[in-house]
Parts: structure tokens; sequence; C-alpha cells
């Protein structure tokens, strides 16, 4: 029923009167004039870049980028970004760093949320109470631990300068919303589909790998979509974690940037539309996954 | 009790093979942290690790610097004053354009796409709706189009980002922007959840468009406002990436957050013992939310 009930005094029940007419008329240019403000609020800014990525320097320093007159379009700054400012590097590093830090918690999630949903085990319920509490535990309490742990106590592997501290840090922190979100989905399952499983005698795992996951693969593939978007975009973590420059994801390079020439906005425009080209792809290709996952990420 | 689910019997070694990958992660990278960092605030901490204790000493200095929180002056100031700006501001003009924009996009036939366009910002990294930002900002009339279009009603630039007192209202417009579309999206849906019936029989008795929307859909959305209420205001509190990203808490410290001191304190002036202490604040200031979670889960029923 999308939408019906509030369109009904637009739609449905037309004023008699010609002064009742030229009200309701009224009403509806409003809404549209409302919206069209929104959109063009909403839509703009990001226009802005997308048109001023593809100007040359000299243009962008002349002209507003509204200027249509002075529309000559280039791939340079793509170019220049991705080559001279290793743009191209941070980008397979940002994969380097998402693919991990969404797939291990992913199958680390559902493990763990099978186990809440269907074995039975003592202090099921506290234990999952618990998870819940861990949902709101800030990051930056774990920074100084973690890196001191990172340090002193396995200095050889060089956390910090491979993406070892990264994808663990993501992968901890992802597990409490990723258990809750997937042991609400497992339990809506039907009881005696995996009742008779183990009348057949299949085991735990073959119930999880054969019958669980197959049938989650929307829940699965919302959270994934979710957790993959919130790694690819995330910077503070990256601030943190990584401290080699040749292993930065885009989100610090676009902050080296802007720090080093934080008026060359060629350059910038450019390198944060690269940024935003992953998740724009998998907005628009995955929408709905998408906004499921968000908005069971609604607690997070 | 929907306990029943699985076998009759515990099954203690299947528990602790599937529990075990997210148990040890959990204790090792977040639970043992955590406990780090709240003892860890009461020490120097220097290097990150245990030397002097020094008591409540962190705290005090924390609660005494003006940079954080400065209430001596009007109006009051600091990192945490910023924080309570946010919540105030950016929660109360999301909700409310979310739900400006659910009602009326509703009336309308491209309902979907408006609440796409709104909803773009959501996919997108702080770090570039800064960037995107930066550029609308910009008091260069060739770069910033907020300052071109306040021009050509015969306005002089305006430096939005740095200026002390216009700066952190220009930083919540951002969230704002970031945010809407989120809130769109959730109270949409219970907008529509309203049974028709209750609003159709309001205007057969006469109840104007106006009565409708106070007297009945806001009321029947307040559970999900406040939800998302909640929601926001844990974002504020973790709000890291736009700050540091569009004005590095500037000027000067003019548009700092709890999460950015945290990150400055720690990070650049090396002050373990007193970074903690802020990333303690953090947690406190989260426990009444984790509580209020906690219930409503407990009351909804968690077996």
């Amino acid at each position: 029923m999308s939408g019906g009930v509030l369109a009904e005094p637009l739609a449905g029940s037309r004023p008699h009167t010609p002064a009742g007419r030229i009200v309701a008329t009224l009403n509806r240019s409003a809404v549209h004039v409302v919206l069209g403000l929104i959109g063009v609020v909403w839509l703009v800014p990001t226009i802005g870049l997308f048109v001023t990525s593809f100007r040359p320097r000299s243009d962008i320093q002349a002209t507003g980028w509204w200027d249509i007159v002075q529309l000559h379009l280039t791939l340079d700054n793509y170019r220049q970004v991705l080559e001279a400012q290793g743009m191209l590097q941070a980008f397979v590093n940002t994969v380097f760093i998402a693919v991990p830090s969404t797939l291990l918690p992913l199958a680390i999630c559902a493990l763990a949320a099978y186990a809440f949903s269907w074995i039975r085990f003592p202090m099921r319920d506290t234990l999952f109470l618990i998870v819940i509490a861990f949902l709101l535990v800030p990051v930056q309490v774990a920074f100084i631990p973690l890196l001191t742990m990172f340090r002193d106590l396995v200095p050889d592997l060089q956390l910090t300068r491979n993406y070892g501290a990264i994808w663990l840090a993501h992968t901890a922190f992802a597990l409490p919303f990723g258990i809750f979100l997937l042991r609400n989905f497992f339990i809506t399952l039907p009881p005696d589909m995996i009742e008779a499983a183990r009348m057949d005698g299949a085991g735990d795992m073959k119930i999880f790998s054969q019958i669980i996951v197959p049938v989650s693969v929307p829940a699965i593939a919302a959270y994934g979509i979710f957790q993959f978007l919130w790694v690819w975009n995330d910077l503070l973590m990256a601030l943190v974690f990584v401290q080699d420059s040749s292993k930065f994801p885009m989100t610090r390079a676009i902050q080296n940037l802007l720090s080093q020439y934080g008026t060359e906005w060629h350059l910038l425009a450019a390198g944060a539309f690269l940024l935003m080209i992953v998740p724009l792809i998998v907005f628009f290709s995955l929408q709905r996954y998408f906004v499921q996952g968000l908005l069971a990420g609604s607690i997070k | 009790m929907r306990s029943a689910r699985g076998p009759e019997k515990p099954n203690y070694l299947a528990a602790i093979l599937f529990l075990a990958p997210a148990g040890i992660l959990l204790v090792v990278f977040l639970l043992y942290p955590a406990i780090y960092t709240v003892l860890l605030s009461f020490n120097r901490g220097r290097n990150g690790v245990f030397g002097e204790w020094v008591g409540l000493d962190n705290y005090i200095r924390l609660f005494s610097d003006p940079d954080f929180l400065n209430l001596g002056t009007f109006p009051p100031s600091g990192a945490l004053w910023n924080n309570v700006l946010w919540i105030v501001f950016y929660t109360s003009i999301v909700i409310f354009l979310g739900l400006i924009i659910a009602v009326v996009a509703a009336r309308v036939r491209y309902e979907s796409m408006i609440k796409a366009i709104v909803f773009i910002p959501m996919a997108i990294a702080a770090t570039a709706l800064a960037v995107i930002w930066k550029f609308v900002y910009s008091p260069d009339a060739n770069i910033g189009l907020l300052n071109a279009v306040l021009g050509t009603i015969g306005v002089s630039p305006i430096s939005w980002l740095g200026d002390e007192r216009i700066v952190n209202f220009a930083l919540i417009g951002v969230g704002i922007w970031g945010s809407v579309g989120f809130a769109t999206v959730i109270l949409s849906a219970a907008v529509k959840s309203i049974p028709a019936e209750i609003i159709e029989s309001a205007r057969v008795e006469g109840a104007s468009e106006r009565q409708v929307f106070f007297r009945i859909i806001l009321p029947m959305v307040s559970l999900p406002i406040s939800v998302l209420a909640v929601t926001l205001v844990v974002n504020v509190i973790k709000l890291f990436d736009l700050i540091y990203v569009m004005t590095f808490g500037g000027p000067g410290k003019a548009s700092r957050v709890i999460a950015f001191t945290m990150y400055q304190q720690a990070f650049q002036a090396g002050q373990y013992g007193y970074g903690s202490a802020v990333a303690v604040v953090m947690l406190v200031v989260l426990i009444p939310i984790m509580v209020f979670n906690v219930r409503r889960f407990r009351t909804k029923a968690v077996t």
C-alpha cells in the first residue's frame, strides 16, 4: 500500500468548488516545489564535485563549475591523481583492507550466530546480552592497548606495517553487530527444517553449512555489504592501525592530498570521486540489500 | 519462551567450537583493551604502558581544560560542548527534515527517486563528504557555490569553516545533509505502517491535514523517532572523520569534538593516560544507551 494513505487528499477526494480546486492545485505545486528544492540541495554538491573532477586546473581557477560556457572536459586530473599521487595504489590498498575485513567477520559472525540460535548451552541468553552491550563500545577504548600489544607482544609480526592490525581491529569491532544481526535472522528460520536434519543424523557443522547458510544468503549479503562499505569508507581505523604510507587506503591518501595541496581542487575532486565510485556502484546496483543492511545497522 | 531452539541436551563441544573464534577475538581485541584503557586512564601511561599511577589526575586535568569543556564563557565552548551542539541541532533537524520528506514525498509519484537522492550521501565516505563540502563552503568565488549564490544577492563571501562562531554550524549542516536520507527511510517505513483506516476516518470526520499530521501521524511514529534519536546521538559521540578532514578541529580548536580530542591527545600529543581518560568518557556517555538497548532486547524476549 505504498504511499496510498497520504496521497489520498491530493489524488482521491477532488474538491468540487472552483476555489477548492485552486487551493488543491496550489498545495500540489507547493509539494513539488519543496521536493524539487530538496532534490537540488541533495544533488548539486555531488554533481559539482563530479563536474570539477573533469575540468582542467586552469579552468577551475578561472570560473566556477556551474559556469557552463567554460566547459572543457579532460581526464588529466584522474591520470595525475592515479599515477603521480598514488591513488591507484591506494585504491588497491583499500581493496586489500576491505575484502578480508568483510569476509572474516562474515564467517565468524555466522558461526557464532548459529550457536546463539540453534545450539543449546548454558548462559546462552546472558552471553548474547553481553554481545548487545558490546555493540556500542567505542573503538577509541581499544586504540592504545592494541597498539601497545602489537608493538610489545608480537613485534616481529609488524602488524601495523602490514594489514594485520587493521584486519584484526575491523574484524573484532564488527562482531557484536554481525552476530546480533545474523542471530536475529537465524532464529526466524523454521525449527522443523533444522530438527528434520538432526533426525537424519546431520551434525551442527552440516546443518550450518548446508541448511542455515544457503537459506540466509539475503541476510548475509545485507550484512556483508554494510560491513564492506563501512570499512571502505573508514578513515579513523586506518589512521591508527596502518602506519606504512605505501599501504594507506584511499581515505588516508585523500586526507594527505588535502593537507599537502589544500587548494589543488582538480586533484581533490578526482581523488574524492575515486573513493566514492565503488560505494555508488554498490548503492545503485544493490540498493535493496544496502538499505536493509543500514536499517538493521541503525543500532550500531 | 522459544528456548526450545536446539536439541534438548546441551552440546558443549559444538557451542565451544562455533563460539570460539568470535569469543577469542572479542576478549582479546575488545574486552581486554577496554579494561586496559580504563586502568590506563588512572595512570600517566607513558608509551602506552603502566607506569606512574596518578589517581584521578587525568580526569581532573581533562575537565579543567577549557579546550575540552568551558562553561565559564557565554556561549560555552570546548570539544564536549561542541558534541552538545551537535546533539541538539543535528539530531533535531535530521529528524525534522526526515519526517517532512517522508510525509511529503509520499504524496508524489517520484517518491522513491526523492528518497534515493537524499539517501546517496549515506553510501559515501565521510572523507568524500568533507571534500564535497569544502568545495561548497570555499570562500573563493570561483570554487565555493554557497558564497557564489549568496554573492548574487549581494552578500560578501563568508568564511564558513574559518570563523569560530560559524564553523560548528557549518559542520553540523554537512552532518545533517549526510544523515537525512537515513531518517527519511526509517520514518517513511514507520509512517506507512499506520493503518489507512485510522487516517481515513479522521479525514471523514473532518480533520484538517494539519490535525492528521499532529494528532495521528506524529504520535504514531514517536517510537521510531526515539530509536532514531538514540542512533543519531551515538553517531555524534563517535563523530570523527568529518571533523578531521574538514577542519582538523579548527580554526584553532573551535570545532573539536570528543573523539577528535581522544585521537589528538593520544596520538599527536602522545599523552596516553590522558587520551585513555577521554576514551573512558566516551564509553561512560554511551553506557546509558547500552543499558537501554539491553533492556529493550530483554523485554522483547531474547530467548
